[in-house]
């Protein structure tokens, strides 16, 4: 299978145009397999407690509900989500035989969806803690002692968790990568249509340029249903349940936080004063 | 423009005898046939070798495909009807007289004789940088080489364009709009019917195709009730020279009168976008006024609100104007 679709163009060079669309399918099939060999590793393997044996911890000055997540990151969130799912839907379901009236809904959505990342942009440098989302030295030596301990060698148990365990980091920057490649190209594509925001400019690049920003949308665009179909599947995974309430509610009860989170690494600091009972301050993101 | 080169790319020719058996021939082979009525269309792709279809259905041996029956309520036209036999058949010139006139405007004589009721509602976009075999949008590439600061788009869209910006050549769909036809498709699903103007598909649903018909479907025939016969028609194609043209743009209307009154009126245009247009706003407004001139200038000026020229065919918005005023008001009043 050839992974892009090439043309002859008028002056009769060979230029990409996109990627073959039979690409959607490789990127649904690799999404699927993730959850069916994830699924069966954990009902077959039964893997242990990922941490050493849970430590008396003082609860004082913990509240039961945990914050996690403040209103605005969770209204950013599923903003983006949503803005995701109408990208997706509008880019592929034509391509799979369902004919709709998909551009207009496509731009706009790529219009909300790259509002809604510069405003995430900027709220999660300057009001939140920006480092929690990125991968730091405990995360790689734990990264390391759980591999180790997979292939039955010795190694210390891993630490708890900060605030995001580091399956999350590393979800976080490839859909950042993703993410940042179609909303890129898309906007220089824009250029290409009618939209009432650009003055419409199919001459901003040559053929081969246009080829390959093509390409990179199409292939971050296939990338992004299987993290998409993966995301949404760990969102779903028992175990994972009490992470998507708290997108949703903004909150993790105690006993989660303690069981899962290294209260050192992730400190939930106690209320300057007291908003609301049995809250307490975090750093909200 | 596409070099013509002779010789046609090498094809398994299929000739069915009858409408299941193209249907099924046409399904068995999806996308890799290429289903021929009168060949007009076909053998300039062909010969360009830009469209290489591996089968072809011949549909010239369908029998059932041909002829215009009476029905309970107006009359059906087989798909593979020839454009000379509509245009010369008694009851289509007595009660349908706009798609009488409209076939008759169709290329040459030659052709005419040749081409089928089916093939010029379903032939391609004449657009030549599509036709010359270049990866515009249209072909599945990413960009309209006629939509561009030195793109000749003079006979192109002034409405409904979306990165392509080709017009729908036919001259006999706007009659068939106005006269409520029904098309009938034979699918893998079993029989289809849609109304005239739902037939046609505008890039923004599907950049690829001017119709709905998919792999695997076939249009059988045409059938126009009876509600419109013998109403008061009009149609007028302009075009750039006289015999063996598309249509610059063309108009069809059908009206009923009570006391030289609007009654009831259908409106279409063609050429002016990717797909037929039926002119429904215009419809509303006219229905219930006189129908003269000012009615019509009335109904010109609504007609191309909203119309959006390219760097050349500005001169598509007072031409359009004119033509739905003459349709509404007739040409000897309009002027």
């Amino acid at each position: 299978m050839r992974f892009i679709t090439w043309a002859t163009s008028p002056w009769g060079q060979s230029v990409p145009i996109h990627i073959a669309w039979g690409l959607i399918w490789v990127a649904v099939i690799a999404g699927l397999f993730f959850m069916i060999v994830h699924s069966l590793y954990l009902i077959v393997v039964k893997p242990p407690k990922r941490f050493a044996e849970r430590k008396v911890e003082a609860c004082e000055g913990i509240p039961e509900r945990v914050p996690r997540h403040s209103l605005a990151a969770r209204l950013f969130h599923w903003i983006m989500a949503a803005s995701m799912f109408t990208l997706l839907f509008t880019a592929f379901l034509p391509k799979v035989g369902i004919q709709f009236n998909w551009v207009l809904y496509h731009w706009l959505a790529g219009c909300v969806l790259t509002v809604s990342i510069l405003y995430h942009v900027v709220h999660a440098s300057f009001f939140l803690d920006f480092w929690s989302i990125w991968p730091d030295k405990t995360d790689l030596r734990d990264a390391m002692n759980r591999v180790r301990r997979f292939f039955g060698k010795e190694a210390r148990s891993p630490s708890k968790f900060a605030k995001y365990p580091l399956e999350n980091k590393l979800y976080h920057g490839a859909i950042m990568l993703t993410g940042l490649a179609v909303i890129v190209t898309g906007l220089f594509m824009m250029k290409r249509v009618q939209t009432g925001i650009f003055t419409r400019n199919p001459y901003l690049f040559s053929d081969m340029t246009w080829g390959l920003m093509y390409v990179l949308h199409g292939l971050a665009g296939v990338g992004l249903i299987a993290l998409v179909m993966v995301h949404v599947y760990m969102g779903i995974r028992p175990e994972k349940l009490p992470i998507t309430k708290s997108m949703i509610f903004g909150w993790m009860s105690r006993d989660v936080y303690l069981e899962e989170h290294d209260t050192g690494r992730w400190a939930v600091k106690a209320p300057a004063t007291k908003a609301k009972e049995g809250y307490a301050a975090g750093d909200g993101d | 423009m596409a070099v013509i080169r002779d010789v046609m790319p090498a094809f398994d020719l299929l000739q069915p005898g009858s409408a299941a058996d193209a249907q099924k021939l046409l399904e068995q082979n999806g996308e890799d046939a290429w289903v021929m009525a009168g060949g007009l269309d076909s053998f300039d792709w062909l010969k360009d070798r830009i469209k290489k279809p591996k089968v072809l259905v011949d549909l010239s041996g369908v029998e059932e495909l041909k002829g215009i029956r009476a029905t309970s309520d107006g009359v059906e036209i087989g798909a593979m009807t020839t454009l000379t036999e509509i245009a010369n058949h008694p009851a289509i010139q007595k009660d349908y007289g706009v798609l009488a006139q409209a076939v008759e405007l169709v290329a040459s004589p030659q052709i005419r004789n040749q081409g089928t009721l089916g093939g010029n509602v379903s032939q391609d976009a004449r657009c030549w940088y599509y036709r010359g075999g270049w990866p515009c949008y249209r072909a599945g590439g990413n960009i309209c080489y006629a939509d561009t600061p030195v793109g000749r788009n003079r006979e192109h869209a002034i409405f409904g364009a979306d990165r392509c910006v080709a017009v729908h050549p036919s001259d006999s769909a706007p009659a068939l709009i106005v006269l409520d036809a029904k098309f009938v498709m034979q699918t893998p699903k079993g029989e289809r019917v849609v109304a005239a103007e739902d037939y046609f598909v505008g890039p923004e649903t599907d950049i690829t195709r001017l119709n709905i018909l998919q792999p695997g479907d076939l249009l059988t025939a045409i059938r126009i009730p009876a509600t419109w016969a013998g109403a008061k028609f009009y149609f007028e194609k302009v075009r750039d020279r006289n015999v063996w043209d598309f249509p610059l743009m063309n108009v069809a209307s059908a009206m009923k009168l009570s006391g030289g009154t609007i009654s009831d009126i259908r409106i279409a245009v063609n050429a002016a976008a990717p797909k037929p247009m039926r002119l429904k706003a215009v419809e509303d407004a006219a229905r219930g006024k006189p129908a003269n001139a000012e009615t019509g200038e009335m109904a010109g000026k609504l007609a191309v609100e909203g119309a959006v020229p390219l760097q050349y065919n500005g001169y598509k918005i007072p031409l359009m104007r004119n033509l739905v005023k003459r349709a509404i008001a007739g040409e000897q009043e309009a002027a």
